[in-house]
């Protein structure tokens, strides 16, 4: 397939990391944001090709795993009523609740289906007037774009059974409470291709001005990390931070303008509760008052919903790379994909999946 | 969950006021909005993401990036 298999070269990508060898001349931690490039890291065994000076920590791109608990148990809640026809991304069935998750909802009588887009759901509430329709519009801002456009076409077609169930992440607030702790040992960032691919990258400057660290747009494939690498290097062996663009092919420096522009004709800045994290200010994306009709969280009574987070797991530590997840006592004993804890064993991004997936004990 | 993936469009359509399209994923083809990319065209290789074009690729940097990696590539023989 075009644009995959040149990017999946094993010998471009030795080369890049023998440069990366070359290039090197002290440890240096770099964090990849983004749980879709955790995935490729582990699945291809890119960390293991590296120097060992190049330590690489996982960052909290995961919007699974993000998703506060609370958001989870609401949607278990609005799931279980009678008259709703529950619509979520694949990805969510499985992540724990307080109690059970949506595939437990399902397996007791809840009408819980997965969709591929958020236009499905809107197809699906054209189908069916007689129900409640809810969309679990969860995500960062590469999804923001997707759930966005469903609030408009159902706002165009007159849908009154269509609702959303808003839990939307931004990056660039998340990279700016991961640099600000004093805990924090990340040096470089390879930021989110997808997530620039929306949003460009207009928003990184200041932030890699603000904490001296280097910040190169990656994509997803072996050969785009390992570029990504070797570019951050590069900066952190000149003392230079600058933001670099790695996935050209896809992202520009303003992103995408009309998917913009229609994400702020529906959404407005929040705070966000993150999963494991807390709450970070002006991180997430709240639907706006002309569109509160589409609200879940007013549609049903799920105000006072109160989680209970397994004491156990410390994904929280994992998300912000303070941690990896062979460091929890949990990991692949009383935590497995099979019986998750948290959402970072469930999701196909999670750090604790990939490792868990791809064999990793160290 | 920010999995996207490149596919290349095969043909443009609109359905319910929105611009659509048929996305050929080798082999594989799958019904997409193009609403975000209205400048698509019949051929063009775009990057999808839960059913909607974020953007089209293009292929001169594309190009350019890979024949960057191959001039390490080629060094990396030399040494």
């Amino acid at each position: 397939m075009k644009y995959l298999s040149e990017y999946r070269d094993a010998q471009l990508v030795r080369a890049v990391m023998d440069e990366i060898s070359r290039t090197i001349h002290q440890p240096w931690v770099i964090m990849e944001i983004c749980g879709g490039q955790t995935h490729s890291i582990m699945k291809y065994g890119l960390e293991q090709l590296l120097p060992a000076d190049v330590e690489l920590v996982h960052g909290p791109g995961c919007p699974v795993c993000v998703t506060s608990l609370e958001m989870i148990d609401k949607a278990l809640a609005i799931a279980s009523l009678p008259n709703v026809i529950f619509t979520s991304y694949g990805d969510m069935l499985r992540v724990p609740g307080s109690s059970g998750d949506l595939f437990s909802v399902r397996a007791t009588g809840g009408d819980v289906r997965v969709v591929y887009s958020s236009l499905d759901a809107i197809k699906i509430a054209q189908e069916n007037p007689d129900k409640q329709v809810v969309f679990f519009a969860i995500g960062f801002e590469t999804t923001a774009p997707a759930n966005a456009m469903s609030v408009i076409q159902a706002h165009n077609l007159g849908l009154e059974n269509f609702s959303l169930l808003v839990s939307h992440v931004r990056v660039p607030p998340a990279m700016h409470a991961i640099l600000g702790s004093p805990s924090s040992r990340v040096q470089g960032f390879l930021a989110a291709g997808h997530v620039c691919s929306v949003m460009g990258f207009w928003e990184y400057p200041s932030i890699a001005e603000k904490y001296n660290v280097p910040i190169t747009i990656t994509g997803f494939e072996p050969l785009d990390i390992a570029q990504g690498i070797l570019l951050t290097i590069r900066q952190l062996e000149n003392g230079s931070h600058a933001v670099e663009n790695a996935y050209a092919r896809v992202v520009t420096f303003d992103g995408n303008r009309p998917a913009q522009k229609t994400i702020r004709q529906v959404f407005e800045d929040c705070a966000q509760a993150w999963r494991g994290i807390g709450m970070i200010p002006l991180s997430g994306w709240r639907l706006k008052d002309e569109f509160s009709n589409y609200d879940a969280t007013n549609r049903f009574q799920v105000q006072s919903i109160k989680p209970s987070e397994s004491q156990l797991c410390i994904a929280g530590q994992i998300l912000q790379g303070l941690k990896k997840p062979v460091n929890c006592p949990a990991y692949a004993t009383q935590c497995t994909p099979e019986h998750p804890l948290g959402a970072t064993m469930v999701s196909s991004e999670g750090a604790c999946a990939a490792y868990y997936r791809y064999g990793r004990s160290q | 969950m920010c999995l996207a993936v490149p596919g290349k469009i095969v043909e443009i359509y609109e359905t319910n006021g929105l611009l659509m399209g048929k996305i050929d994923f080798g082999g594989v083809t799958r019904e997409v909005c193009l609403s975000y990319v209205p400048e698509a065209k019949v051929g063009d290789y775009t990057i999808i993401h839960v059913g909607f074009a974020l953007n089209l690729i293009d292929e001169q940097e594309a190009m350019e990036t890979l024949a960057l990696l191959d001039e390490i590539s080629k060094q990396d023989i030399e040494e």
